[in-house]
């Protein structure tokens, strides 16, 4: 029973991710790892890794549509592509030397104020 | 010059995003507040850029054990069908509105990123609190 139970709040979980991720183009990580270590109980760095691995379909299915219906740039998609993969390289190497608590709440008033301004 | 910001934005983005704080959620108001790219191409950028980081991530996961795939089919199915649906509704969604949109999504996102970012904290300082106690209680026993 719990086993289904379970089996629900992840699917409908995963319903979420999916529209949010489809609809603004990310984002669909930070629904997922609250619910790995929260639901499913899993440690911290295997949310964070599992995490990834839901989420590499779901972005590339939604990547093929907003690139078959003309959302492409060559130039902007290889050169974001190469910097988000050498910073995501020397980001992971930092997460496991310090503990980003502060770090966190500070970045989250930075994308509160951001949200900001796209909204106005 | 344009190739070399959006390659700093990028590796900021993945920055963030390897350190654990939402990669994709900052490169995409970084690619249209700051450098006046387009909202949907800003977005489809961030999906794009997302797939070969992921792939390398997954293969040093992988190898260090960390992956945990049991029952995880229950949400990845459900989530790439509605992502499919969801991207195929908002083509038609005007640019302005999706910006709006995104604004919206980003300040709960930080709002929920910001509690859980302090409760965690805060639980760091009680059990490193507890911790204290315990050793002040072993140096009284002795």
């Amino acid at each position: 029973m719990n086993g289904i139970k379970n089996k629900a709040i992840l699917c409908a979980c995963g319903c979420l991710v999916g529209i949010v991720n489809g609809i603004f183009g990310g984002g669909g990580g930070m629904i997922v790892v609250p619910l790995l270590t929260g639901v499913c109980k899993k440690p911290p760095l295997v949310a964070h890794a599992t995490a990834i691995l839901i989420i590499l379909p779901v972005c590339l299915a939604s990547a093929m549509i907003y690139i078959f219906s003309g959302q492409f740039d060559t130039e902007l998609f290889l050169s974001v592509s190469i910097g988000v993969l050498l910073g995501g390289a020397a980001g992971a190497k930092i997460l496991n030397r310090i503990s980003p608590s502060a770090a966190v709440a500070l970045f989250a008033i930075v994308m509160f104020a951001a949200g900001i301004k796209m909204i106005f | 010059m344009r190739f070399i910001i959006y390659l700093a934005v990028g590796f900021f983005g993945g920055l963030l995003g390897g350190m654990g704080m939402g990669g994709g959620t900052i490169l995409i108001p970084a690619l249209t507040v700051l450098c006046g790219v387009p909202q949907h191409l800003a977005q489809s950028a961030n999906l794009f850029s997302f797939v070969p980081m992921s792939g390398i991530s997954l293969k040093v996961h992988a190898k260090n054990g960390l992956l945990d795939t049991k029952d995880i089919i229950w949400t990845i199915v459900p989530a790439t069908v509605l992502s499919v649906l969801g991207a195929i509704f908002v083509q038609g969604v005007s640019a302005g509105t999706l910006r709006m949109g995104f604004g919206l999504f980003l300040c709960v996102l930080s709002v929920f990123q910001f509690v859980s970012a302090i409760r965690a904290a805060i639980d760091k300082a009680r059990s490193g609190a507890g911790r204290t106690g315990g050793a002040k209680k072993t140096g009284a026993a002795r």
